[in-house]
């Protein structure tokens, strides 16, 4: 149904003025607060030692839950894409589950589990291993957020790709690692990349699940989600400003590489 | 002539259904054996448990005198090409030919030469830097065959390498394919349901039905001493002159009885002589289909005449006219059998 003219600017404009309040004037506000006082101003307050080590803790983070996520997402797309089993269905509703869970409900959960008065509390009572309120706490609520990126979206492609190339290079001779690594892995590499770029974005912005199982120390334990807060709660605008940008940066970054995968996938599947 | 490939007692269920049901079959060393059937009777099924792809449930696969039941794809000297071509999308096609010779480890000057060879073979050089998503269709298949013949396999397995093909391209490939076979001579095995290519191409074909063989034979065996009716049937097309199956191009059309019997039998008899009403005339280009109705049972058949023919007879719809069969093709355990004199097919429980 194509409306008429005056109907049609008039959706335009409306499309566009939603947009605008809920998402560009905000993060154009942010911007402008920012680099009001000038760059200087700006790159101070993203280079004291608390922000320092809140960018380092965050993407130390982001360099452990990615590989855990590759590892143990892309052979688990395989046995989805590949075989069939009983209970395959309810695996499938479990990979979506943090997709639907609160991301607190996913802190408090892990504070059950692995709290020095939780169920496998006897890790951090009688190994001296701390999870909770250490960085195993932030990686393990972190991976809980991002299991589905990776294994959604290869799981797909592997659909997509059939079994056909993986048989014939088995006809001339190859190995299954060899096939892996020759044939399997080249062909799922864009929708990979896509998985990892989701999951590097979702680490570096995850907060309610994060907030729960850290100790929260500007300095120690602050990932850059919160130090945004703890500067703002403690009255510091300007600093959480200028974090906030930083964040925003690496999310534009992130949706650059993400619409160049995009083209990618497209043109490969070609 | 020895046998490169000999499969013994195999059995093949999924779920409640026999894809393969008792299969003893051999193929000679360096035929070009075709497994033509519909789609289901199993003749992929088949294909690939001899590439070790599909694993069978009881019985043996031999190759070349080796017991490969329980060797793996990898290891059992084979080529495979693949309806879908199965082109390793990522890699030009110099990488897709060379694959086999670099899991192999052979010296990079050995796997070079060898695979400008085979392109040059198959007809695709100065295509090496190009990606398979570059190439048609046709040359997509001819780039897996040579991907397939870079490993020296002892047996070269086609599961429909035409079928996802225009009909042109699909018969320049057919007389290519002969061609190349008669150059490379390695025992080759190609599935089609397509019987036109099966004629075409193949040296010997067997005809697949629910999982079963029905018949093993060279072209004109089994195109013109069909084993049963299901053979007949699906190798050609089929009209029923009153009851018997004859091929429509077997139907000698005539103005007046005489006219009917082809003039090499040389007399004058009457014997199978029949009058039928012409219904439709079709003009297929070089040939025309003539649909008739038999002024005995009123059934309908088909004959099939040249254009020649049709236009010295001035056969107009609505017309009557005499017709015979001129050849009445001998199907074990159907009444018909007895009155014709081609040779006997082996008997075969229908």
């Amino acid at each position: 149904m194509t409306p008429a003219p005056p109907l049609k600017y008039l959706m335009r404009f409306a499309a566009l003025a939603y947009i605008g309040v809920l998402v560009i004037v905000p993060a154009g506000l942010i911007l402008w607060r920012s680099f009001s006082p000038g760059l200087g101003q700006f790159f101070s307050q993203i280079s004291t030692p608390a922000a320092i080590s809140a960018l380092q803790l965050s993407l130390l983070v982001v360099a452990i839950v990615v590989p855990l996520n590759v590892l143990f997402g892309v052979p688990t797309a395989l046995v989805l894409a590949r075989s069939r089993f009983r209970g395959k269905g309810v695996l499938q509703a479990v990979i979506d589950l943090p997709f639907a869970v609160s991301p607190v409900v996913v802190g408090v959960a892990l504070i059950v589990l692995w709290g020095s008065a939780g169920a496998f509390g006897f890790v951090e009572r009688d190994l001296g291993f701390k999870i909770i309120f250490g960085l195993p706490g932030i990686v393990l609520a972190s991976i809980f957020v991002t299991l589905p990126f990776v294994i959604r979206e290869v799981e797909p492609v592997l659909h997509e790709i059939g079994t056909d190339q993986e048989e014939a290079a088995a006809t001339l001779g190859s190995r299954s690692w060899q096939t892996f690594w020759r044939i399997t892995l080249p062909s799922i590499r864009w929708g990979l990349m896509y998985g990892v770029v989701l999951t590097v974005a979702r680490t570096l912005g995850e907060y309610g699940a994060v907030i729960m199982v850290s100790s929260n120390l500007p300095g120690k334990s602050q990932t850059l989600t919160l130090l945004v807060s703890d500067r703002y709660s403690r009255g510091a605008e300007y600093g959480a400003y200028a974090i906030s940008t930083l964040l925003m940066t690496v999310a534009v970054l992130v949706l650059i590489v993400q619409v160049i995968l995009d083209a990618r996938r497209a043109r490969a599947r070609a | 002539m020895t046998d490169a490939i000999t499969l013994r007692g195999v059995n093949k269920r999924y779920a409640d259904f026999a894809a393969l049901d008792d299969i003893n079959f051999a193929v000679p060393s360096g035929s070009l054996t075709a497994l033509l059937g519909p789609s289901g009777s199993g003749k992929s099924t088949l294909l690939r448990v001899i590439a070790g792809l599909d694993v069978p449930d009881s019985g043996t696969v031999t190759i070349d005198g080796h017991d490969v039941t329980r060797v793996p794809p990898q290891r059992r000297g084979i080529g495979f090409v693949f309806q879908h071509y199965a082109a390793f999308k990522h890699m030009t096609v110099r990488d897709n030919v060379a694959f086999g010779l670099k899991i192999r480890k052979r010296p990079k000057a050995e796997v070079n030469q060898k695979v400008d060879e085979l392109l040059e073979t198959v007809g695709l050089s100065g295509f090496q830097t190009r990606y398979p998503g570059q190439l048609s269709g046709g040359q997509r298949q001819r780039m897996a065959l040579a991907r397939a013949l870079a490993v020296d396999p002892r047996v070269l397995l086609l599961d429909e390498p035409f079928g996802a093909l225009d009909a042109k391209v699909r018969e320049d490939l057919r007389a290519w394919l002969r061609r190349l076979h008669d150059e490379v001579h390695v025992t080759t095995v190609l599935v089609t349901h397509d019987q036109s290519e099966a004629l075409d191409v193949a040296d010997r074909i067997a005809v697949l039905h629910k999982g079963r063989i029905e018949q093993v034979g060279s072209p004109t065996d089994v195109y013109d001493r069909p084993a049963n009716e299901f053979v007949m049937s699906f190798l050609g097309a089929v009209s029923s002159l009153n009851g018997v199956l004859v091929r429509p191009h077997d139907i000698r059309v005539g103005r007046n009885p005489e006219m009917a019997i082809a003039t090499t039998d040389g007399t004058a008899e009457n014997i199978g002589v029949m009058r039928a009403t012409i219904d439709r005339i079709v003009y297929l280009g070089f040939e025309v289909r003539v649909e008739l109705i038999s002024a005995l049972t009123g059934g309908r058949f088909t004959a099939q005449i040249t254009r020649g023919d049709a236009e010295a007879l001035a056969l107009k719809e609505g017309d009557t006219a005499y017709v015979r069969a001129t050849r009445v093709p001998a199907i074990a355990g159907s009444p018909q059998s007895a009155d014709s004199d081609e040779a006997l097919a082996p008997a075969k429980s229908p």
